[in-house]
């Protein structure tokens, strides 16, 4: 029989607002236990929460971003449970008036473009950690992380496949970088996200019985964890068994997801109204003032650089993933006047070294203007693709211009086709059966003496006018 | 006359006057508070190396500044403070196991400005535990006595804070008034007590019991008093989202202007006879007559939604207690069980002995409210109702500029006649709860005394933000009578 998956994510992300979202204390990572916190986020008596004004900003700025509908009027809840990282015994949350309410995002699934629908996304607070290792006999807490701002982005359950779930996280992190709102680091959790998947018998309207999925901390093991699962619960439908509702965590080490609590283990947050906060009004003036603050978004940059530059949807998409690395290319296309060229060059070269360095294109140690200047000589022919990758390598390992590699090396191209002619006489010479064979029709070997020309040359010969001279010398 | 009977005003022109010290002051009230504390029990914690300090400070000021030029509100007046604000390296315990030996880190913002208006603290005052309560009974440190009769109650929750007033053992005291919790302890001990309008007063620093319903608030030997503290301790406070962002009026400005053509409302509702005690009622009825007297119209006015209050409140103030308190998990501060298997056991253990029982009862209730399956039944129906009530005060204040009730029932009552009865003592706050529902402020004042000599206090009522109208009201009523210099015979 066929199924088909459902899948719905819940994404938190968190906000890179300096200060926590309800008190004045440092959003920094890596300090020592506990020194990043205040009676306020320390949950003492008597403490009151003031909200902080630059997430509102951020989650109307995604909502924006996302297509939601930003409410008017919304307010705050309290989810109430006991856990020793959670000071105040309940978390600071949204309930029935999210800050958004429905819209969507848009990813590419087999070459078409596919709508996820958003149910909501609200703020609430971060949590802080327990620490159980190098303390003999007894647990302690870490409050530096409760009261960090995070964003819940819920999903409809409008996904059909684990790679799609991947490409819409991918999405989501895109978006969430473009407005700046989120670094979106998955490893390190400011981007997590958590899974309920469900399959069906293909044709079905309802539901299956779905799990919550836990513990993915990468796009990778998103994917992985939901594909584990699909099979999981096909599986135990066709031995004639029943998925049970349950949360599970994703075992990356052995790729399995594993149960963690059923159903009626679930608990009882007891949602209620927070009353230490007042309703938060979002006037017509500062959505306004955050629409003008909104960046071109991926989408509609893919789109123009289609349009503008001339170059395939593919590589449009690639190129629009991260705002940095669009303007990366950007900048390149326009510098050196070769829009196709310095998509080719970023889309291989430039990326394959980021990859390789794990590093994102802020990052890249070649900046797009001498990119641009290699590109540059290449379309004045002064060097040939094959030595522009000799070059390449030169300039991203260097802090030196195309101009000043190509200058030292006298890599310039050979371009003049009395010098070429005399290697072309050189090498039929030195290859007499060759030229024979080729004169009686094997006109494959023209590839043969291409390469022979380059070798003699240095690769410095210009491959066209060594095409040209050959095939009339051969002749 | 003794300093320590003095009012805060007529304390405060003294000090002025440069006829006595900050620290005359704070010795007359030590003195005080050795000689007649034992037998009363109003404060958890004394301060006395504080009190000197800060009277020693308030002098250091005092003396340089020329005579005649402007001091702060409060300087070297002597203060008790409920025990449920937060006061920097001074425990705060809320008069429970579970803050023990809490001190806190922080001060909270009324006794920060109470501190910039050069007040001299004298110690903590008694409580219910938690501000839960009416009768100060439920305090893990012992009950306080009524200094009109050791026998008695003194009201609560703030049953400290209003029986040192009563007993002289302050100038003035802060309480804080969830359900009555400041007016009904001051009508049974005989001085003023105001709940502000909800908002006029910041939180920060209160120990929370219902969040949506906590105001603090003075406790004073009269009106004139209680004016002049609402001008230091209201005001915007960006440290509570709920503080209001209005101006703060000079409440001493138009207090003395009369009440002529004033209409003051009566519910109906309020007015049963048989429904309160008998002395309760005729003082009442007296009270009106002097208000005639001054040129105020008495109209009568409906609260329809009345009945709904005690029901209404009880459901939203435990279902926010129940919450407010979940911090309280021996983790952080606090009590922590001796002894425990695990997490879950050190939860427990720690809760159940930490808690008294009417804590522990009110967060069971606020619990329960709160479940999933009884939300839309209890705190949804109860947070529509409290919109009724709401409307029945804004409908009724259309036709009258303010309301008067009876502030409580009954006069205090015996120590232990009630604690066998929780629904008895909820009732004592009938006449008190709405105006927390309804966020309006609030004030008792003493307006007579039963046959067995104990005082009886009549409730003011005001528009959002009237306390000028409830103040001048009260003193026009306070100056034609004399039960506000009426004492205890301590």
């Amino acid at each position: 029989m066929q199924y088909e998956p459902v899948i719905g994510l819940e994404v938190h992300a968190q906000l890179k607002t300096k200060s926590k979202i309800f008190c004045g204390c440092s959003t920094l990572f890596g300090q020592g236990p506990n020194s990043e916190t205040c009676p306020v986020c320390i949950g003492m008596p008597g403490v009151l929460p003031v909200l902080n004004k630059t997430a509102m900003d951020f989650i109307i700025k995604t909502g924006l971003a996302m297509n939601c509908t930003v409410a008017p009027y919304s307010r705050f809840a309290r989810k109430n449970y006991f856990y020793p990282d959670l000071p105040k015994g309940y978390q600071i949350s949204q309930y029935e008036l999210p800050v958004c309410q429905g819209g969507y995002v848009e990813v590419v699934v087999d070459g078409s473009v596919k709508r996820i629908g958003l149910t909501r996304i609200h703020l609430e607070e971060d949590a802080g950690k327990n620490l159980h290792e190098g303390i003999e006999g007894a647990s302690h807490v870490d409050l530096n992380r409760t009261g960090v701002p995070l964003m819940e982005i819920v999903s409809e359950p409008d996904i059909r496949s684990a790679s799609e779930a991947a490409e819409y996280m991918r999405k989501l992190r895109a978006i969430l970088r473009y407005i700046d709102v989120c670094d979106g680091n998955m490893e390190e959790g400011s981007l997590r996200c958590d899974a309920n998947v469900s399959v069906r018998p293909a044709g079905q309207k309802e539901f299956g019985t779905r799990a919550e999925l836990k513990n993915m901390n990468s796009f990778k093991n998103v994917q992985k964890a939901i594909e584990y699962e699909i099979k999981r619960q096909i599986a135990i439908i066709e031995d004639g068994g029943r998925v049970v509702q349950e949360t599970r965590l994703w075992d990356a080490n052995q790729g399995i997801t594993l149960s963690m609590r059923g159903k009626e283990e679930a608990h009882d947050y007891r949602y209620f109204p927070e009353p230490d906060l007042v309703p938060v009004e979002v006037s017509k003036e500062w959505l306004d003032d955050m629409r003008a603050t909104m960046p071109e978004l991926p989408d509609a940059k893919r789109e123009r650089f289609a349009r503008e530059y001339g170059i395939p949807d593919y590589d449009a998409m690639v190129l629009t993933e991260s705002r940095a690395l669009a303007d990366y290319y950007e900048k390149a296309a326009k510098l050196s006047g070769a829009p196709k060229q310095a998509s080719n060059w970023i889309m291989g070269d430039v990326l394959r070294e980021l990859k390789n360095a794990g590093a994102e294109a802020e990052e890249c140690p070649l900046e797009p203007e001498r990119l641009a200047g290699m590109i540059k000589l290449i379309e004045s022919g002064t060097i040939s693709g094959k030595i522009a990758k000799t070059v390449f390598e030169e300039i991203y390992r260097s802090k030196k211009t195309a101009d000043e590699v190509v200058a030292e090396k006298g890599l310039v191209q050979i371009t003049d086709a009395g010098e070429i002619g005399k290697v072309i006489d050189e090498v039929m010479a030195a290859n007499p059966q060759n030229v024979e064979q080729y004169r009686a029709g094997k006109t494959a070997l023209l590839g043969f003496f291409v390469g022979q020309v380059m070798k003699k040359t240095g690769g410095k010969a210009n491959p066209g006018l060594v095409n040209d001279l050959l095939r009339k010398k051969l002749a | 006359m003794e300093l320590h009977s003095l009012t805060l005003h007529e304390l405060r022109d003294l000090i002025i006057k440069r006829e006595i010290t900050a620290k005359d002051a704070a010795f007359a009230y030590t003195r005080r508070i050795g000689q007649v504390e034992p037998d009363v029990n109003a404060f958890l914690t004394l301060t006395p190396g504080k009190t000197i300090e800060m009277a020693e400070k308030a002098d250091k000021i005092l003396n340089g500044v020329q005579p005649g030029a402007g001091l702060p509100a409060l300087l070297g007046i002597p203060i008790a403070v409920k025990d449920n604000m937060c006061t920097k390296g001074i425990k705060t315990t809320c008069a429970s196991r579970m803050l023990e030996n809490f001190v806190p880190p922080y001060e909270s913002t009324v006794t920060a400005k109470l501190q910039a208006a050069g007040y001299i603290l004298l110690g903590k005052t008694n409580m219910d535990e938690f501000a839960m309560g009416s009768s100060t009974e439920n305090s893990a440190f012992g009950a306080t006595k009524n200094p009109w009769d050791l026998s008695r109650i003194p009201g609560g929750s703030s049953g400290g804070s209003a029986a040192a007033v009563a007993a002289d053992m302050c100038a003035a005291a802060l309480g804080s008034d969830t359900g009555g919790s400041i007016r009904q302890p001051a009508s049974c001990c005989g001085v003023v007590g105001l709940k502000p309008t909800y908002g006029r007063v910041s939180r920060y620093g209160l120990v929370a019991f219902a969040s949506s319903l906590d105001q603090i608030g003075p406790v004073t030997k009269d009106v004139e008093d209680c004016a002049i503290m609402m001008n230091v301790i209201g005001g915007h406070d960006a440290l509570d989202s709920t503080s209001a962002d209005v101006a703060l009026p000079d409440f001493t400005a138009n207090l003395k202007d009369g009440i002529k053509g004033l209409k003051i409302g009566m519910p109906k509702e309020y007015f049963v006879e048989g429904g309160i005690d008998k002395d309760v009622y005729a003082s009442m009825m007296e009270a009106v007559n002097v208000l005639k007297s001054l040129g105020a119209e008495i109209k009568e006015t409906a609260l329809p939604h009345s009945g709904y209050a005690i029901a209404t409140y009880y459901i939203l103030a435990t279902s926010e207690a129940s919450s407010n308190l979940a911090r309280y998990d021996g983790v952080k501060y606090g009590y922590r069980a001796k002894e425990f298997d695990d997490l879950l056991d050190m939860y427990k253990r720690t809760r159940s002995e930490g808690f008294g029982p009417e804590v522990k009862r009110r967060i069971m209730l606020g619990t329960y409210a709160l479940s999933s399956g009884y939300y839309e039944a209890y705190y949804k129906k109860a947070q529509q109702v409290r919109t009724l009530i709401k409307r029945d005060f804004d409908e009724a204040f259309r036709d009258v500029d303010i309301i008067i009730t009876p502030t409580s029932p009954t006069p205090a009552f015996k120590l232990g006649e009630k604690t066998a009865d929780p629904l008895q003592m909820y009732l004592s706050d009938i006449f008190t709860i709405s105006v927390n529902l309804a966020g309006i402020p609030g004030l008792s004042l003493p307006c007579g005394m039963t046959s067995d000599n104990l005082p009886v206090g009549m409730q003011i009522l005001g528009r959002h933000w009237g306390e000028e109208t409830v103040l001048r009201a009260a003193y026009a009523y306070e100056q034609a009578t004399d039960w506000h210099t009426r004492k205890p015979g301590m």
